[in-house]
C-alpha cells in the first residue's frame, strides 16, 4: 500500500504504540483486500472494546498493573496486537452500535449479573476513550446521519446498506477489528464502495408486484439479497414511495439473504436520478423478475421454520424499532393485554427509548405486558423469554438468523400479524 | 489413475503462511455471525447445506463470505477457542472476508487461475501456500472416493 507521511508516522510508533499497532492492523488488511491506499474517515461505527463472559474470561490472565481490562481486551482483541498497549482518545467521530445487554432491563432479558457488570465495564470504557454511546444497530435514528459522499467506516450490515444506499454516504461492511483501528487513526482501505465504479449497480430487479407496505418491502429485500448475493440491485417496477423504516426493513433483509450493501432504486435514492445514472455505464449482468410467484416464494421461504401455531414470544424491532413503528404497536394493543401465554418484546435504542417513554408508548407497551427495551435484540444478545418455543417475527432478518441461533421455530408477517399473535397466543397471519 | 493426482491453481496471497490440511468445500457463501457458532467451528445457518458440518483444522473452500458484519469477530473468536479451519480459498473478496482471515491469522488466497470450488472436492488433501499465492490440490485417490 502507498501510505501518506502521516501514515507512515502512525505505522512506525511516532504517533505512539496504539495507533502503531492500529496501523499495523489496517494495512494487513488493506493488503489483504488489494487497496493501494488508504482514505480519510469522519464517521465511524464500531463495538470498540465491548467485551463478553467469554472474552473477559479468556483474557482474565493478561491483565496488568498497568493496563486495565479495557485496554487489554482492545489491544488483544480489537487491534489483534499481541501486545498490550495504552489506548489514547479516539482520533475521530465515533460512536458505538449495539450492545448485548440492555443496562436497565437486563433482567428482563435473562442475563447474569456478571454479564450486565461486563457491559457496564465496557461501556464506561469506551466513553473514557471519547466514544459515544448510541447503543443500536440504527445510528441514523439516533443522531448519526452521515452526509453524502462522507467516508464512514461502519459495522452492522443493515446500518451499512443504509449508509450507502438511503444516504449516499460511503461504507464498506467494516468489521469490529477495522472500525476500531479507524477510530484511532480515521483511516479506512480506500476500497470498494469508497469508490465510484464500485457503487454503480450491475443486476436489474423489475419489481411486477405492488411493494408498498412494510412487510412487502422486507420480502422484497429477502428476495433481492437471495437473487443478488454480494452485488448492487438496481430496483424499478411498482414500488410505492419507502419511507425511513421501509428502508431499514428491506435493506437489512437484503443483507441477510445475500451480502447486499448498496442498492439504488431509480428516481427514489440519491445516486439513482436515472436508471442509466445507477448503473453508470454497466450493462445489467441479469434481470430479476419479482412477481406474485416469488412473493409467495420468499414468504413460504421466511416461514419454513414455523410448524406450531402457538407464539410464545412476538419480539418487534429489528432493525432496531423506529418511534412511529412502536407508536403503530401502541395503536395495535388499543389498551388490551397480550396472551398471558405470551411474552411482548419491543427492542430500540436508548434515544427512541426516551421519546417512548415521553410520548407514553412505553407505559401503554408494560401496561399491555410487554417490554421497551435497548441496546440489543434477541438474536445479538441471545436472550429469549424463558421456555420460548415458537417467535413470531416482523422481521425477514429477524426470522433469517433467529430460529439458526437460539434453536426455535419463528413466523414471519406483518407487525399486525405478530401483535394479534401476542393477544392471542396463536399464529394467524397469512400472505394478503 | 495415480492415487495422488496433484493439481496447483495460482492466485494471490490474502494472508500469508503455509498450512495443509482436509478440504471442506461448500459452493454456498458463508455467514459469519449468525452463521456459524463459533465456540463448536460449525455452520449452523438453517439452509446452509454445510449445516451442523466443523470446519475446525479443515482448508475451507468457499465462494465467499455474506451477511452480518459479525464474520470477522465470528472467525477471530473461532481462533480463541481453537476451532478456526486451518487455511481459507476463496473467490469473491470482500471486507468480510478479507479481515476475518487476517484476524484468523490462517494462510488465504484467492484470485486463483482456476475455479476452487470446481478442482477441489470436499476430503481432498490441499496445501495453501499463502506467501506465494498458490494451492495445492491432492485429489483423493479414485479407489478411496468410491469407497
Amino acid at each position: 500500500m502507498k501510505l501518506t507521511d502521516g501514515e507512515t508516522r502512525m505505522l512506525d510508533g511516532r504517533e505512539g504504540k496504539a495507533k502503531q499497532k492500529a496501523m499495523e492492523l489496517l494495512v494487513r488488511y488493506g493488503e489483504a483486500l488489494g487497496a493501494e491506499r488508504f482514505v480519510d474517515t469522519t464517521n465511524v461505527a464500531g463495538v470498540p472494546g465491548q467485551s463478553s463472559v467469554f472474552l473477559d474470561k479468556h483474557y482474565a490472565g493478561r491483565k496488568t498493573e498497568a493496563h486495565g481490562a479495557y485496554d487489554t481486551l482492545f489491544s488483544l482483541f480489537d487491534l489483534d496486537s499481541d501486545e498490550i498497549v495504552d489506548v489514547p482518545q479516539v482520533a475521530t467521530h465515533s460512536c458505538h452500535l449495539q450492545g448485548g445487554v440492555d443496562p436497565e432491563n437486563w433482567q428482563v432479558l435473562g442475563a447474569t449479573p456478571k454479564a450486565a457488570q461486563v457491559a457496564r465495564d465496557s461501556e464506561a470504557g469506551a466513553v473514557d476513550k471519547g466514544v459515544k454511546i448510541l447503543k443500536t444497530c440504527t445510528p441514523y435514528l439516533a443522531g448519526n446521519v452521515p452526509k453524502l459522499g462522507e467516508h464512514c467506516a461502519w459495522m452492522e450490515s443493515s446500518a451499512v446498506v443504509y449508509c450507502n444506499s438511503v444516504l449516499g454516504a460511503r461504507t464498506n461492511t467494516e468489521g469490529r477489528e477495522s472500525t476500531s483501528a479507524a477510530m484511532l487513526t480515521a483511516k479506512i482501505p480506500d476500497f470498494g464502495f469508497h469508490r465510484d465504479e464500485h457503487r454503480r449497480g450491475t443486476h436489474a430487479v423489475e419489481v411486477a408486484v405492488e411493494v408498498d407496505s412494510l412487510m412487502d418491502w422486507g420480502m422484497l429485500g429477502y428476495f433481492v439479497g437471495d437473487v443478488v448475493q454480494e452485488r448492487i440491485p438496481v430496483l424499478t417496477g411498482r414500488l410505492g414511495k419507502p419511507d425511513l423504516v421501509r428502508y431499514k426493513h428491506f435493506g437489512a433483509a437484503a443483507a441477510s439473504s445475500g451480502g447486499v450493501e448498496m442498492y439504488h432504486i431509480v428516481g427514489v435514492t440519491p445516486e439513482a436520478p436515472t436508471a442509466r445514472a445507477a448503473f453508470g455505464g454497466n450493462e445489467p449482468v441479469e434481470t430479476f423478475r419479482y412477481d406474485a410467484a416469488a412473493r409467495r416464494r420468499v414468504y413460504e421461504t421466511l416461514n419454513s421454520a414455523a410448524r406450531d401455531p402457538n407464539v410464545d414470544y412476538v419480539m418487534l424491532g429489528c432493525p432496531h424499532a423506529a418511534l412511529e413503528q412502536i407508536e403503530e404497536a401502541c395503536r395495535l394493543l388499543a389498551g388490551r393485554k397480550i396472551s398471558g401465554n405470551c411474552r411482548l418484546w419491543i427492542f430500540t435504542s436508548r434515544a427512541v427509548k426516551q421519546q417512548a417513554d415521553a410520548l407514553g408508548y412505553t407505559k401503554v407497551v408494560r401496561d399491555a405486558g410487554g417490554h421497551v427495551l435497548t441496546d440489543t435484540c434477541s438474536a445479538i444478545g441471545q436472550a429469549l423469554p424463558p421456555g420460548t418455543k415458537v417467535a413470531a417475527l416482523d422481521s425477514a432478518k429477524q426470522v433469517h438468523y433467529l430460529p439458526a441461533i437460539m434453536g426455535i421455530q419463528a413466523w414471519f408477517g406483518s407487525t399486525a400479524d405478530c401483535i394479534d399473535a401476542a393477544l392471542n397466543g396463536r399464529w394467524n397471519g397469512a400472505l394478503r | 489413475m495415480s492415487e495422488s493426482e496433484i493439481i496447483t491453481l495460482r492466485g494471490r496471497k490474502v494472508v500469508g503462511g503455509i498450512a495443509e490440511g482436509e478440504a471442506l468445500v461448500t459452493r454456498q457463501t458463508i455467514s459469519g455471525w449468525g452463521g456459524v457458532n463459533p465456540m463448536q467451528g460449525a455452520v449452523i445457518e438453517t439452509r446452509h447445506e454445510l449445516r451442523g458440518v466443523s470446519f475446525k483444522d479443515k482448508v475451507l473452500v468457499f465462494p465467499g463470505a455474506k451477511g452480518s458484519s459479525g464474520w470477522s469477530v465470528c472467525f477471530h473468536l473461532a481462533r480463541l477457542a481453537g476451532t478456526a479451519p486451518k487455511a481459507m480459498v476463496f473467490n469473491e473478496m470482500t471486507t468480510k472476508v478479507a479481515l476475518g482471515a487476517v484476524v484468523m491469522r490462517v494462510p488465504s488466497v484467492t484470485d486463483l487461475d482456476r475455479n476452487p470450488l470446481d478442482v477441489i472436492e470436499t476430503g481432498d488433501w490441499v496445501v495453501v501456500n499463502g506467501d506465494l499465492g498458490y494451492v495445492e490440490v491432492h485429489k483423493q485417490a479414485s479407489a478411496a472416493r468410491r469407497a
